[in-house]
């Protein structure tokens, strides 16, 4: 804005206090409650622990294996992630430098999957990769692989999408002059644009990590004890007698500290990738 | 041209479609293929899952030396289990040996998923005399052969706070549901109220409905299996229920959303006099409430009732199952009888402060605290199984719900009639489906 | 049609990256290696986890609907009888209980939706427009703004769910013994207010990723054209509004759309925080649908369901892209 008047400012100030406040109360509520005893979480709330305890810190290892969820999950929406990006990059690329017949169909295609209601196709996609499980004797239903491959599949058409949009915005020049020195497409895709597309490569990975990282529904279904993943294994704090909240906060907190601060670290390129991806 | 590759795709696709539904579980019934190993399926009876793996993984090594089997333990959540059931009913890869709810026993037994329990396996275990009678029946359908085991057993009781009735001048816990009102009515003043209940929970919800409903000369289902949840008697029972808040209110209005255990950490804690509850014992235990604080005695019944509608409980429990497409099916039903014997039952349910089902098992010392006496008593003489039908799992969820539904009403201040108990549970009744 | 308006190269989406040189270029390229096999190529991976994981599935789950399948078949459900539109007449018979409460389900799933998009919408476009220019804090001030959307989500709704509780949570103790705002506790996640507790989390939720898009969005604005119109005497409101929020109109098409979808069939939020069975004025379609096939066992209608839902979005989309391309087309 040009010479905002002092209202403005004003008005500015207050909205994004409330915002704010918004925002973080649930944040706050988080920390506070990761301190308390058992008794004050289960009384009426208060602002401030009666006393000051790190016992919940403690204990949530033992009421739940978490470090082997923490790994579970981590592995899970890491290689999803990985996976995702490599594979919308690919697409990306062709839809954006190439046309083919089909294109249309395929973008289409891939598009609407966003639409499809994951109740709809939860039981008969377990039911496919128990099915290919016995016939081809790869193990999907319950292993970290077929929930790799959920979750890739996921966040796929809105990261193709999203990257042949930044691909789009790299100028052609670039891979003129890459032909002209002889670069066949792969060597062109790997050694220029990619590094030309960091950003928007970047913006998708948090994308796919995010979708994974805190997908419910199909986890509950596909896993077992060992390949549990956080957003189910942290159920574990309401157990049959009892709801830990103390646990369950101080246990959201510790394993949402690592994914907060990588996503802060990225959020410049966030930023940046969605500029000139998805906006354009 | 175009045409042509487009129904090119299709076909491709509905090859792969029908290789995907040429699956299921099959019928393939259990076999001896992997004798060496098992797989359990534990529900969640302590205080953690980790609590569960420390208890349970003793035992199995006992298992494993007498018999050279190896179990492989997974305890699974209360919120996962049926979902991950259904899942291997669906797909025919589960477990060998699962713990199943055993409210649940009709609706798995009508998927053919488990193993039938007739005479012979009965025999291989020990024999089905030597389970308690009304664990056997909530087993599996009336008529058929029981789905499942009984394994741990719980009732319902009324839990009531020694000193608060003392305080109040009431001399003995209520017997008749007039009294539990009139002495709940004296317990209430201020934030301290006469009754705790769970109001958020479907499935306490529907426990009580059902018992109340016993009373009132109903079981939700008449002879012929039909549901009839919207009969007079069901009204009545339901708005009785419903009342502890709406009229008597001697229930606090806020226990309408209590779905996480809040009723019993409430009773612990002073603030309600009285909990109707399966087992509390433990769960007291857990939040400092000593034994000695609080009694326990088979919930109310109207006055001079016999028969089915003296009844003051359903018949609460686990039931252990064998899945049909075990491969180890001699080494399953080996670990049932492990798992039912005299011996583990003591073990097992003195730790998880249920009922051994096992008559013999029942004389153990573990079990002659006066809250187990008194559950044990109500499971002997005045507990009856919800109802065993294939659609249980539709009635607990629908009759359920529409109670939860009710009891948000009612907490919110709207007057809670006859017609709108009626018009509730008519709802419920006409989502059931129609076969 | 909507194809144009998706396939990007069409709707010219392309057309102002591209360098006015590169249209040559393009076609040199196209000749050296654009006619063979290497598109399709570069496409499988993507074309098979997409066949794997949701077409094939899907049909599957279209062929379910035909089908009686309940827990009677779902051992071997090929063996399941096929019950034609059975199933479709029963979710749409709008006068019986299923048909009714599934109706009811839909309408609140709307009226949901469209709150939460244009919540979500509006307060991410205020904080971006806010946030827009550099002030002490706004790095931090940014940060914080994206923490709904960096935490998990099972973590930040039951959070939520413990705030909401009537006698113990934080938001009652704010209301009612606080603020003295209201006469008695309400209740939040039972009951009516339900609905309202469902769409604060929900938009809590889904506007940092609103502000992220449309922050974006706003870097793209030459700095020039509010100089321009700074000095042709135009205020601060309105630069906002002839400048700004016209701008935006290529960002806000696809994000509306975007955030409508995720909303329409959000499951984790309303889950986590009613549980299994959602108080009816939240009754979410996918919480509905999920009870009447994974709670009952009756796959057959609820693939019937989830079929029609699908039916819905379609439509939508298609409408909507329709819609706004003729608008953009008129516009030019």
């Amino acid at each position: 804005m040009i010479n905002p008047p002092a209202s403005f400012r004003w008005l500015r100030r207050v909205v994004l206090l409330v915002l704010a406040v918004f925002t973080l109360t649930p944040v706050a509520v988080m920390l506070s409650s990761s301190l308390k005893p058992l008794q004050d979480v289960q009384g009426p709330w208060r602002w401030m622990p009666s006393h000051l305890t790190l016992r919940p810190y403690v204990d949530i290892w033992k009421t739940v294996p978490l470090a082997k969820y923490f790994t579970n999950s981590l592995i899970v929406a890491g290689s999803a992630t990985g996976l995702s990006v490599l594979i919308a990059l690919l697409a990306g690329y062709a839809v954006s430098r190439y046309r083919f017949r089909g294109k249309k169909v395929f973008t289409i295609t891939v598009l609407s999957t966003q639409m499809f209601p994951g109740i709809l196709f939860l039981l008969p996609l377990f039911l496919i990769f128990v099915n290919i499980g016995n016939s081809t004797g790869i193990a999907l239903y319950g292993s970290r692989g077929g929930l790799i491959l959920t979750y890739l599949t996921f966040s796929l058409p809105f990261s193709i999408w999203m990257l042949a949009g930044y691909l789009d915005s790299i100028p052609r020049d670039l891979d003129e002059a890459a032909a002209v020195d002889g670069c066949g497409p792969i060597r062109t895709l790997v050694q220029i644009i990619v590094p030309a597309a960091l950003p928007g490569i970047i913006a998708v990975a948090v994308y796919a990590f995010m979708t994974a990282w805190g997908e419910v529904l199909f986890a509950s279904v596909m896993t077992n004890d060992q390949t549990r993943t956080l957003a189910v294994g942290l159920q574990g704090y309401a157990t049959q007698t009892d709801v830990y909240w103390n646990q369950v906060m101080a246990a959201s907190l510790v394993v949402s500290l690592p994914v907060v601060a990588g996503f802060l670290l990225l959020q410049r390129y966030l930023v940046a990738g969605l500029t000139a991806g998805a906006v354009k | 041209m175009r045409t042509h590759r487009i129904s090119a795709a299709l076909a491709l696709t509905a090859a792969i479609v029908l290789t995907a539904s040429a699956c299921g579980g099959g019928d393939s019934g259990g076999s001896n293929s992997s004798p060496k190993t098992l797989t359990y399926w534990a529900s969640n009876q302590g205080s953690s899952l980790e609590n569960d793996k420390q208890v349970l993984e003793p035992e199995l090594k006992k298992f494993e030396q007498q018999t050279g089997i190896k179990v492989n333990l997974e305890v699974i959540p209360w919120s996962d289990l049926l979902n991950r059931i259904l899942a291997a009913t669906a797909s025919g890869q589960g477990p060998d040996v699962l713990n199943i709810g055993n409210t649940w026993s009709a609706s798995l037994q009508a998927t053919g998923a488990l193993l039938p329990f007739d005479q012979a396996t009965f025999d291989k275990i020990g024999g089905k005399d030597r389970f308690l009678e009304s664990t056997i029946a909530s087993a599996g359908a009336k008529g058929k052969d029981p789905a499942a085991v009984p394994l741990y057993s719980m009732a319902y009781g009324l839990y009531y706070n020694k000193k608060l009735f003392q305080a109040a001048g009431i001399a003995n816990p209520p017997a008749t549901w007039e009294e539990l009102v009139e002495d709940g009515k004296k317990l209430t003043s201020g934030d301290k109220y006469g009754l705790a209940i769970e109001g958020g929970n479907v499935s306490e919800n529907v426990h009580h409905a059902f018992t109340l409903g016993m009373q009132h000369g109903t079981g939700f289902y008449d002879a012929s299996g039909k549901p009839t949840f919207d009969s007079p008697e069901a009204v009545a029972a339901v708005k009785q229920y419903v009342d502890f808040i709406a009229n008597d209110k001697i229930a606090a209005p806020g226990n309408a959303e209590y779905a996480a255990n809040q009723s019993v950490t409430d009773f612990a804690t002073g603030k309600a006099a009285m909990l109707m509850w399966q087992s509390a014992g433990a769960n007291l235990k857990s939040h400092g409430m000593n034994p000695d604080d609080y009694g326990v005695v088979p919930v109310p019944a109207p006055a001079g009732a016999t028969g089915d509608k003296a009844t003051t409980s359903m018949v609460a429990g686990i039931n252990l199952a064998v899945f049909k497409n075990t491969k180890n099916l001699d080494g399953a039903l080996n670990f049932v009888k492990f798992m039912t014997s005299d011996e583990e039952q003591k073990t097992l349910n003195g730790t998880y402060g249920s009922l051994p089902p096992v008559k013999a098992a029942q004389s153990d010392a573990a079990f002659s605290t006066p809250e187990l006496q008194t559950l044990a008593g109500v499971l002997q003489k005045s507990a009856a199984p919800l109802p065993q039908v294939p659609s249980e799992s539709q009635f607990e969820t629908l009759v359920g719900t529409a109670v939860k539904n009710l009891l948000a009403s009612a907490a919110a201040g709207k007057p809670i009639t006859e017609a709108t108990v009626k018009d509730e549970l008519s709802k419920a009744q006409q989502q059931m489906p129609a076969s | 049609m909507p194809e144009k308006v998706i396939d990007r190269q069409a709707a010219g989406t392309g057309k102002e990256a591209a360098p006015q040189g590169a249209a040559p270029a393009r076609r040199r390229l196209r000749d050296k290696f654009g006619r063979g096999a290497l598109p399709y190529l570069l496409l499988l991976p993507a074309l098979l986890a997409e066949l794997l994981i949701h077409l094939v599935p899907m049909v599957t789950g279209i062929v379910m609907a035909f089908k009686q399948l309940t827990q009677f078949f779902i051992r071997d459900w090929s063996s399941a009888p096929w019950s034609g539109f059975d199933n479709f007449e029963v979710a749409l018979e709008f006068n019986a209980p299923v048909g009714k409460a599934l109706l009811h389900s839909f309408w609140v799933t709307c009226m949901f939706t469209v709150l939460s998009v244009g919540l979500s919408w509006l307060i991410g476009v205020t904080a971006s427009i806010f946030t827009q220019d550099a002030f002490r804090g706004r790095g931090l001030l940014r940060a914080a703004f994206m923490l709904p959307y960096a935490l998990p989500v099972f973590a930040a709704v039951i959070t939520w769910s413990f705030m909401f509780q009537r006698d113990t949570g934080l938001i009652n103790h704010v209301l009612h013994d606080q603020l003295h705002l209201t006469d008695d506790k309400p209740f939040w996640l039972i009951g009516d207010n339900s609905f309202w507790a469902l769409l604060t989390v929900s938009v809590w939720k889904s506007w940092p990723f609103a502000f992220l898009t449309l922050t974006a969005g706003l870097q793209n604005i030459p700095r020039e054209l509010y100089e321009a119109a700074a000095l042709d005497g135009a205020g601060v409101w309105q630069q906002i509004r002839r400048i700004t929020l016209p701008s935006l109109r290529p960002v806000n098409l696809v994000l509306v759309l975007v955030l409508f979808l995720w909303t329409f069939n959000d499951f984790n939020t309303p889950f986590v925080l009613f549980g299994k069975s959602a108080p009816q004025a939240a009754d979410l379609i996918s919480i509905h649908i999920y009870q009447s096939s994974f709670i009952t066992w009756n796959f057959g209608q609820g693939s019937a369901m989830s079929v029609l839902l699908l039916l819905f979005l379609l439509l939508v989309t298609a409408v909507y892209l329709f819609a706004t391309n003729r608008r953009r087309e008129e516009a030019e």
